[in-house]
């Protein structure tokens, strides 16, 4: 028991970091690397916003989300929209991207120094409970709650409102949709701003549920983020979240039944055993192009 | 043409070749000429050059916190000499942002500079690369903090003052089986850093002398922060304690998140564990964390109170085990300077390797054959906040 929810604590997190990573891809076609960065970064802003600024471990997630939104529009800028036009867009953006991730760890580095920080002694709420024999404490709770309400409230943006036709108009014919009256060029940057803003959340989360916020923690997940949306299927967002909670629970039980020293390799051998039965991914659909 | 060419070429490289040459002999030289030995024995001992000395330690990065301690120790040490006088010492810290390939170029640079000898570096791992630079080329090294077995194995020129953690772990197992009366327990270790594998190794020795049952062994990797699901495991086995060979990143988060799940079992730590940033970050969470040290920091021995006093008052904070080490690491030099007065580096290797019974602020000190360090260590466990003698 205490074990699925150690699973399921730490995959809705994965699954939050992977939605904001396939929001992008799914929409606009685009693999933003800076995301593990922006992941990185706001888990150092959240904890001076709660060390310097005086906010509490709640108040600061807002202000963090705002300010993923913000890094998104400045990524979006920098390094995609620029080179929207070139007949390479995809991967000069894949590039450029993983400059603005350098620059941006490079910055941190130099306002925070290399060092492992922590939310201060007493931020957190000592409350814990008991659920059927495990243990869980409050901060974990709040994190899978704000998880999902992140999550059910994107897909609701994405399926009910105008702003979410126009990102599915925008995802299935850039062209068309444009000739349609639809601002291609808004719908992009507002896609960009909540992409990271779910990041950002994600990786203050993160520090949350660990106490701990290292200049390399983006790089750990990233790979974590890539395997997940690529086993929910690229694009889909109830595959991410299915598929950062799959990984999640793998990793659990790999510890559990199998041994410490093979949870990697279980957990990523798992996703490419789904692969292999399904290419597409959990819940992707097959694409067919028509030329 | 071509002719021309391969002239130019040779010509050039043997111009490269005499600049290094002369280089070389340049810093041997110096170290050998004469000017650093000087008249008298023991404390009357005078040397009227600076008899430098390099230091490597790990000032940013994973390991900034001990190395940060360390530099402490090593400039109150320095300055207590220059104060003392006699012999005088020309310190040079350099940072190898713990990063081992950054700790070998800086053994080169302080081997071609002609330092008598070099302190650290700080992490065993690091040394374990970079150590056989100063084997090679004849510079004595003295590590102050690196405990992973097979240091000194590289060469008659390693020496270290800073305890195993093969003398200091079977000493804190025993203490710990004779408190706790434990029975079985489990181990926790990341498995990809020399260091806590040979932590390992100790505390799996030192619990199979003892006749306690390990009921499971757990590996994670040192750049883990997520430790629930590990710990769910090892609590499932209800063990009497949890031994765990980390570094402090890692040991900060397990020892927090070992207290969320509800483990209330006593923790017992390595040498990673042996630093006051773990009640500094875990706060609450490190009560009771059983950590075998090479250093008491309550002991009573003049010279641990002299190095209290002064350490408290040049830097307003109390000292911890690195320092301790630091500071008697250049003492230690100082010792052995002093013996033959004389700063080369053959004289230094000989009389360090003499060392015997010298007292320090860890206590009687001596180099064994293996030139490893010989004093008593101590137990602690972290009661209100602080290390503090088990008994």
């Amino acid at each position: 028991m205490q074990q699925l929810l150690n699973g399921i604590f730490i995959g809705s997190i994965y699954a939050l970091f992977a939605i904001g990573f396939t929001l992008v891809f799914g929409i606009l076609d685009r693999l933003n690397l800076a995301h593990p960065a922006v992941f990185a970064t706001s888990a150092f802003v959240g904890i001076e916003l709660v060390e310097r600024g005086g906010l509490s471990l709640w108040a600061a997630l807002p202000v963090v989300f705002v300010f993923g939104a913000v890094l998104g529009l400045v990524i979006e800028r920098l390094a995609f929209r620029p080179l929207k036009n070139r007949p390479d867009a995809h991967f000069a953006g894949l590039i450029s991207s993983i400059a603005l991730a350098g620059m941006l760890i490079a910055l941190l580095q130099w306002r925070y120094g290399p060092d492992t920080r922590r939310f201060p002694a007493g931020a957190f709420p000592e409350t814990r409970y008991e659920v059927a024999g495990a243990q869980v404490t409050l901060a974990q709770l709040v994190i899978l709650a704000v998880s999902l309400t992140l999550m059910v409230g994107l897909t609701y943006m994405v399926t009910r409102t105008r702003l979410g036709r126009g990102m599915r108009a925008v995802a299935e014919n850039p062209t068309a949709a444009r000739v349609l009256g639809v601002d291609v060029d808004r719908i992009t940057a507002v896609t960009f701003a909540i992409s990271s803003a779910l990041g950002a959340v994600a990786g203050v989360l993160f520090a949350i549920n660990v106490n701990t916020a290292q200049l390399g923690m983006g790089y750990a997940i990233e790979l974590k983020g890539l395997a997940v949306i690529i086993v929910g299927g690229m694009g889909s967002l109830p595959g991410a979240l299915i598929g950062g909670l799959v990984l999640g629970l793998a990793e659990v039980f790999a510890v559990q039944y199998i041994g410490s020293s093979w949870r990697d390799v279980i957990a990523f051998g798992l996703l490419f055993l789904i692969l292999l039965v399904r290419p597409q991914g959990l819940l992707g659909a097959r694409k067919v192009r028509e030329v | 043409m071509r002719v021309h060419l391969h002239t130019a070429v040779a010509a050039a490289a043997a111009l490269v070749l005499t600049a290094c040459g002369s280089g070389d002999t340049g810093g041997g030289g110096s170290a050998a000429s004469g000017e650093l030995s000087g008249e008298g024995t023991g404390d009357s001992c005078t040397i009227e050059a600076e008899v430098p000395v390099g230091a490597v330690l790990s000032l940013t990065g994973a390991a900034a916190s001990y190395g940060e301690s360390q530099q402490r120790g090593l400039e109150l040490a320095a300055a207590q000499l220059a104060e003392k006088g006699g012999v005088t010492y020309d310190l040079r810290i350099e940072d190898d942002q713990t990063d081992p390939r950054q700790g070998i170029t800086l053994f080169d640079q302080f081997v071609t500079d002609g330092v008598s000898l070099i302190i650290g570096p700080t992490l065993s791992n690091a040394a374990v690369q970079a150590d056989p630079i100063a084997q090679e080329a004849g510079v004595p090294v003295l590590g102050i903090s690196n405990t992973a077995a097979g240091v000194t194995e590289i060469g008659d020129y390693i020496f270290r003052n800073s305890l195993t953690e093969q003398a200091v772990i079977p000493q804190t197992i025993a203490k710990a089986t004779e408190e706790f009366g434990l029975q079985d327990v489990v181990v926790m270790y990341s498995n990809d850093d020399a260091f806590t594998e040979s932590g390992y190794e100790a505390f799996s020795a030192a619990l199979e002398a003892e006749g306690v049952t390990v009921s499971e062994t757990i590996t994670f990797s040192k750049a883990d922060t997520d430790f629930r699901a590990l710990l769910t495991q090892a609590q499932q086995s209800d063990p009497d304690a949890i031994v765990v060979s980390a570094l402090i990143e890692a040991a900060i988060p397990l020892v927090t998140q070992a207290r969320e799940l509800g483990i209330e079992v006593p923790i017992i730590g390595g040498n990673g564990f042996n630093n006051p940033r773990l009640m500094a970050d875990a706060g609450q969470a490190a009560e009771g964390v059983v950590v075998g040290a090479a250093w008491n920091s309550a002991s009573d021995n003049p010279e641990n109170t002299a190095f209290l006093a002064d350490y408290e008052a040049e830097y307003g904070a109390q000292p911890d085990q690195f320092a301790a080490q630091a500071y008697t690491g250049l003492m230690l030099v100082d010792q052995a300077v002093r013996a033959n007065c004389a700063a080369d580096r053959e004289s230094i290797k000989a009389a360090l390797g003499e060392l015997q019974d010298v007292p320090t602020v860890l206590g009687q000190f001596s180099i064994d054959e293996n030139r490893d360090a010989e004093h008593p260590a101590v137990v602690q466990v972290v009661r209100d906040g602080s290390f503090a003698v088990l008994e």
